[in-house]
C-alpha cells in the first residue's frame, strides 16, 4: 500500500525526517525526487522582510489530494508526501514539500513537476508579503498558468 | 397558539447558502463571510454574483472583475454553475501558494 500524504500545516517540518517515512521500508522503488519552496528575500523587484500565507481550510487538503491522484494516474509512483504551511513565515523558511518515489526516476521527476506547476494555479492559498514598502498581495502570474497549461 | 408547519409551507422555507471571501477580496469587501437567501428563479453564480454587485462600489467591483474564483461546496466551478439549499459559495482571487 502505498503512502499518500497531504498536510497543510503552520509548523515547520523536518525535511530529513520526511525523506525517510518516503523511504523506510520501501525496496520496490529506487528513486526519490524531493521539492522544496522557501521565503526568498526578494520579489518583483522589492526587499521582501516576511510572507504571511492565507488557506482556505478544507479546500486545500482536498485539493492537493485530487492533485495527487492525476499525478498517479499519469504516472507510475510509489509514495507521495505533500506539505504545504500558512500563517507567517521569515526568510529562508520552508513553504512547501513535494516527495515522491517511483521504480526508475523519469516517472518521480515528471510528477513532482505537475504537482507543483498544478498546485500553484489551483491550491486556494494567497501570500501577501511585508516589503519596505509595505504589505501587498502576491499578484497571480501568467507564467504559472502557461506553467500548468502545458501538462 | 403553536402554529403547525404544514406541507405547503415546509415547500416555501428559504432556501440559504453560505458565501466565504477570501485574501485580497475579503480585505476588499472588509467581509469574511456572509449568508444569502437563494432566490428559486435565479439561483446561478452569476446572479448571486449580480445581486452582490449591489452592496456598494467596493462590491460592484469585485463581482465584475474576470479574474475572480469560486468554489462551490470547494470544488471549484464556472459561473453557469446552478447552487441548492446549504451550498457553501467561496469567492477568491488568483492563487499564489507553492
Amino acid at each position: 500500500m502505498s503512502l499518500n500524504s497531504i498536510k497543510v500545516q503552520q509548523q515547520d517540518f523536518d525535511f530529513a525526517k520526511e525523506v525517510d517515512t518516503l523511504e523506510d521500508n520501501n525496496l520496490v522503488d529506487g528513486a526519490t525526487v524531493t521539492f522544496v519552496g522557501r521565503v526568498r528575500n526578494n520579489n518583483d523587484g522589492c526587499q521582501v522582510k516576511h510572507l504571511f500565507l492565507e488557506h482556505y481550510a478544507g479546500m486545500t487538503e482536498k485539493c492537493l489530494f485530487d492533485i495527487t491522484q492525476q499525478a498517479r494516474e499519469r504516472w507510475q509512483l510509489g509514495n507521495i508526501s505533500v506539505i504545504h504551511r500558512f500563517g507567517q513565515l521569515s526568510l529562508g523558511e520552508k513553504i512547501v514539500f513535494v516527495g515522491i518515489t517511483s521504480k526508475h526516476r523519469q516517472d518521480a521527476f515528471m510528477a513532482a513537476e505537475f504537482i507543483m506547476d498544478y498546485l500553484k494555479v489551483s491550491a486556494p492559498f494567497w501570500k501577501k508579503e511585508l516589503t519596505e514598502q509595505g504589505e501587498r498581495w502576491v499578484a497571480a502570474k501568467a507564467k504559472d498558468t502557461q506553467e500548468a497549461n502545458k501538462w | 397558539m403553536a402554529k403547525v408547519a404544514t406541507g405547503p409551507e415546509i415547500k416555501r422555507a428559504e432556501q440559504m447558502i453560505k458565501v466565504l471571501f477570501f485574501a485580497a477580496i475579503r480585505e476588499q469587501l472588509d467581509c469574511a463571510e456572509l449568508e444569502l437567501k437563494l432566490n428559486a428563479e435565479a439561483n446561478t453564480i452569476s446572479d448571486v454574483k449580480a445581486s452582490l454587485s449591489k452592496k456598494g462600489a467596493d462590491w460592484q467591483k469585485v463581482f465584475t472583475d474576470p479574474t475572480v474564483l469560486v468554489a462551490v461546496n470547494q470544488t471549484m466551478v464556472d459561473d453557469a454553475q446552478s447552487l441548492k439549499n446549504n451550498d457553501t459559495l467561496a469567492f477568491f482571487p488568483p492563487v499564489t501558494g507553492g
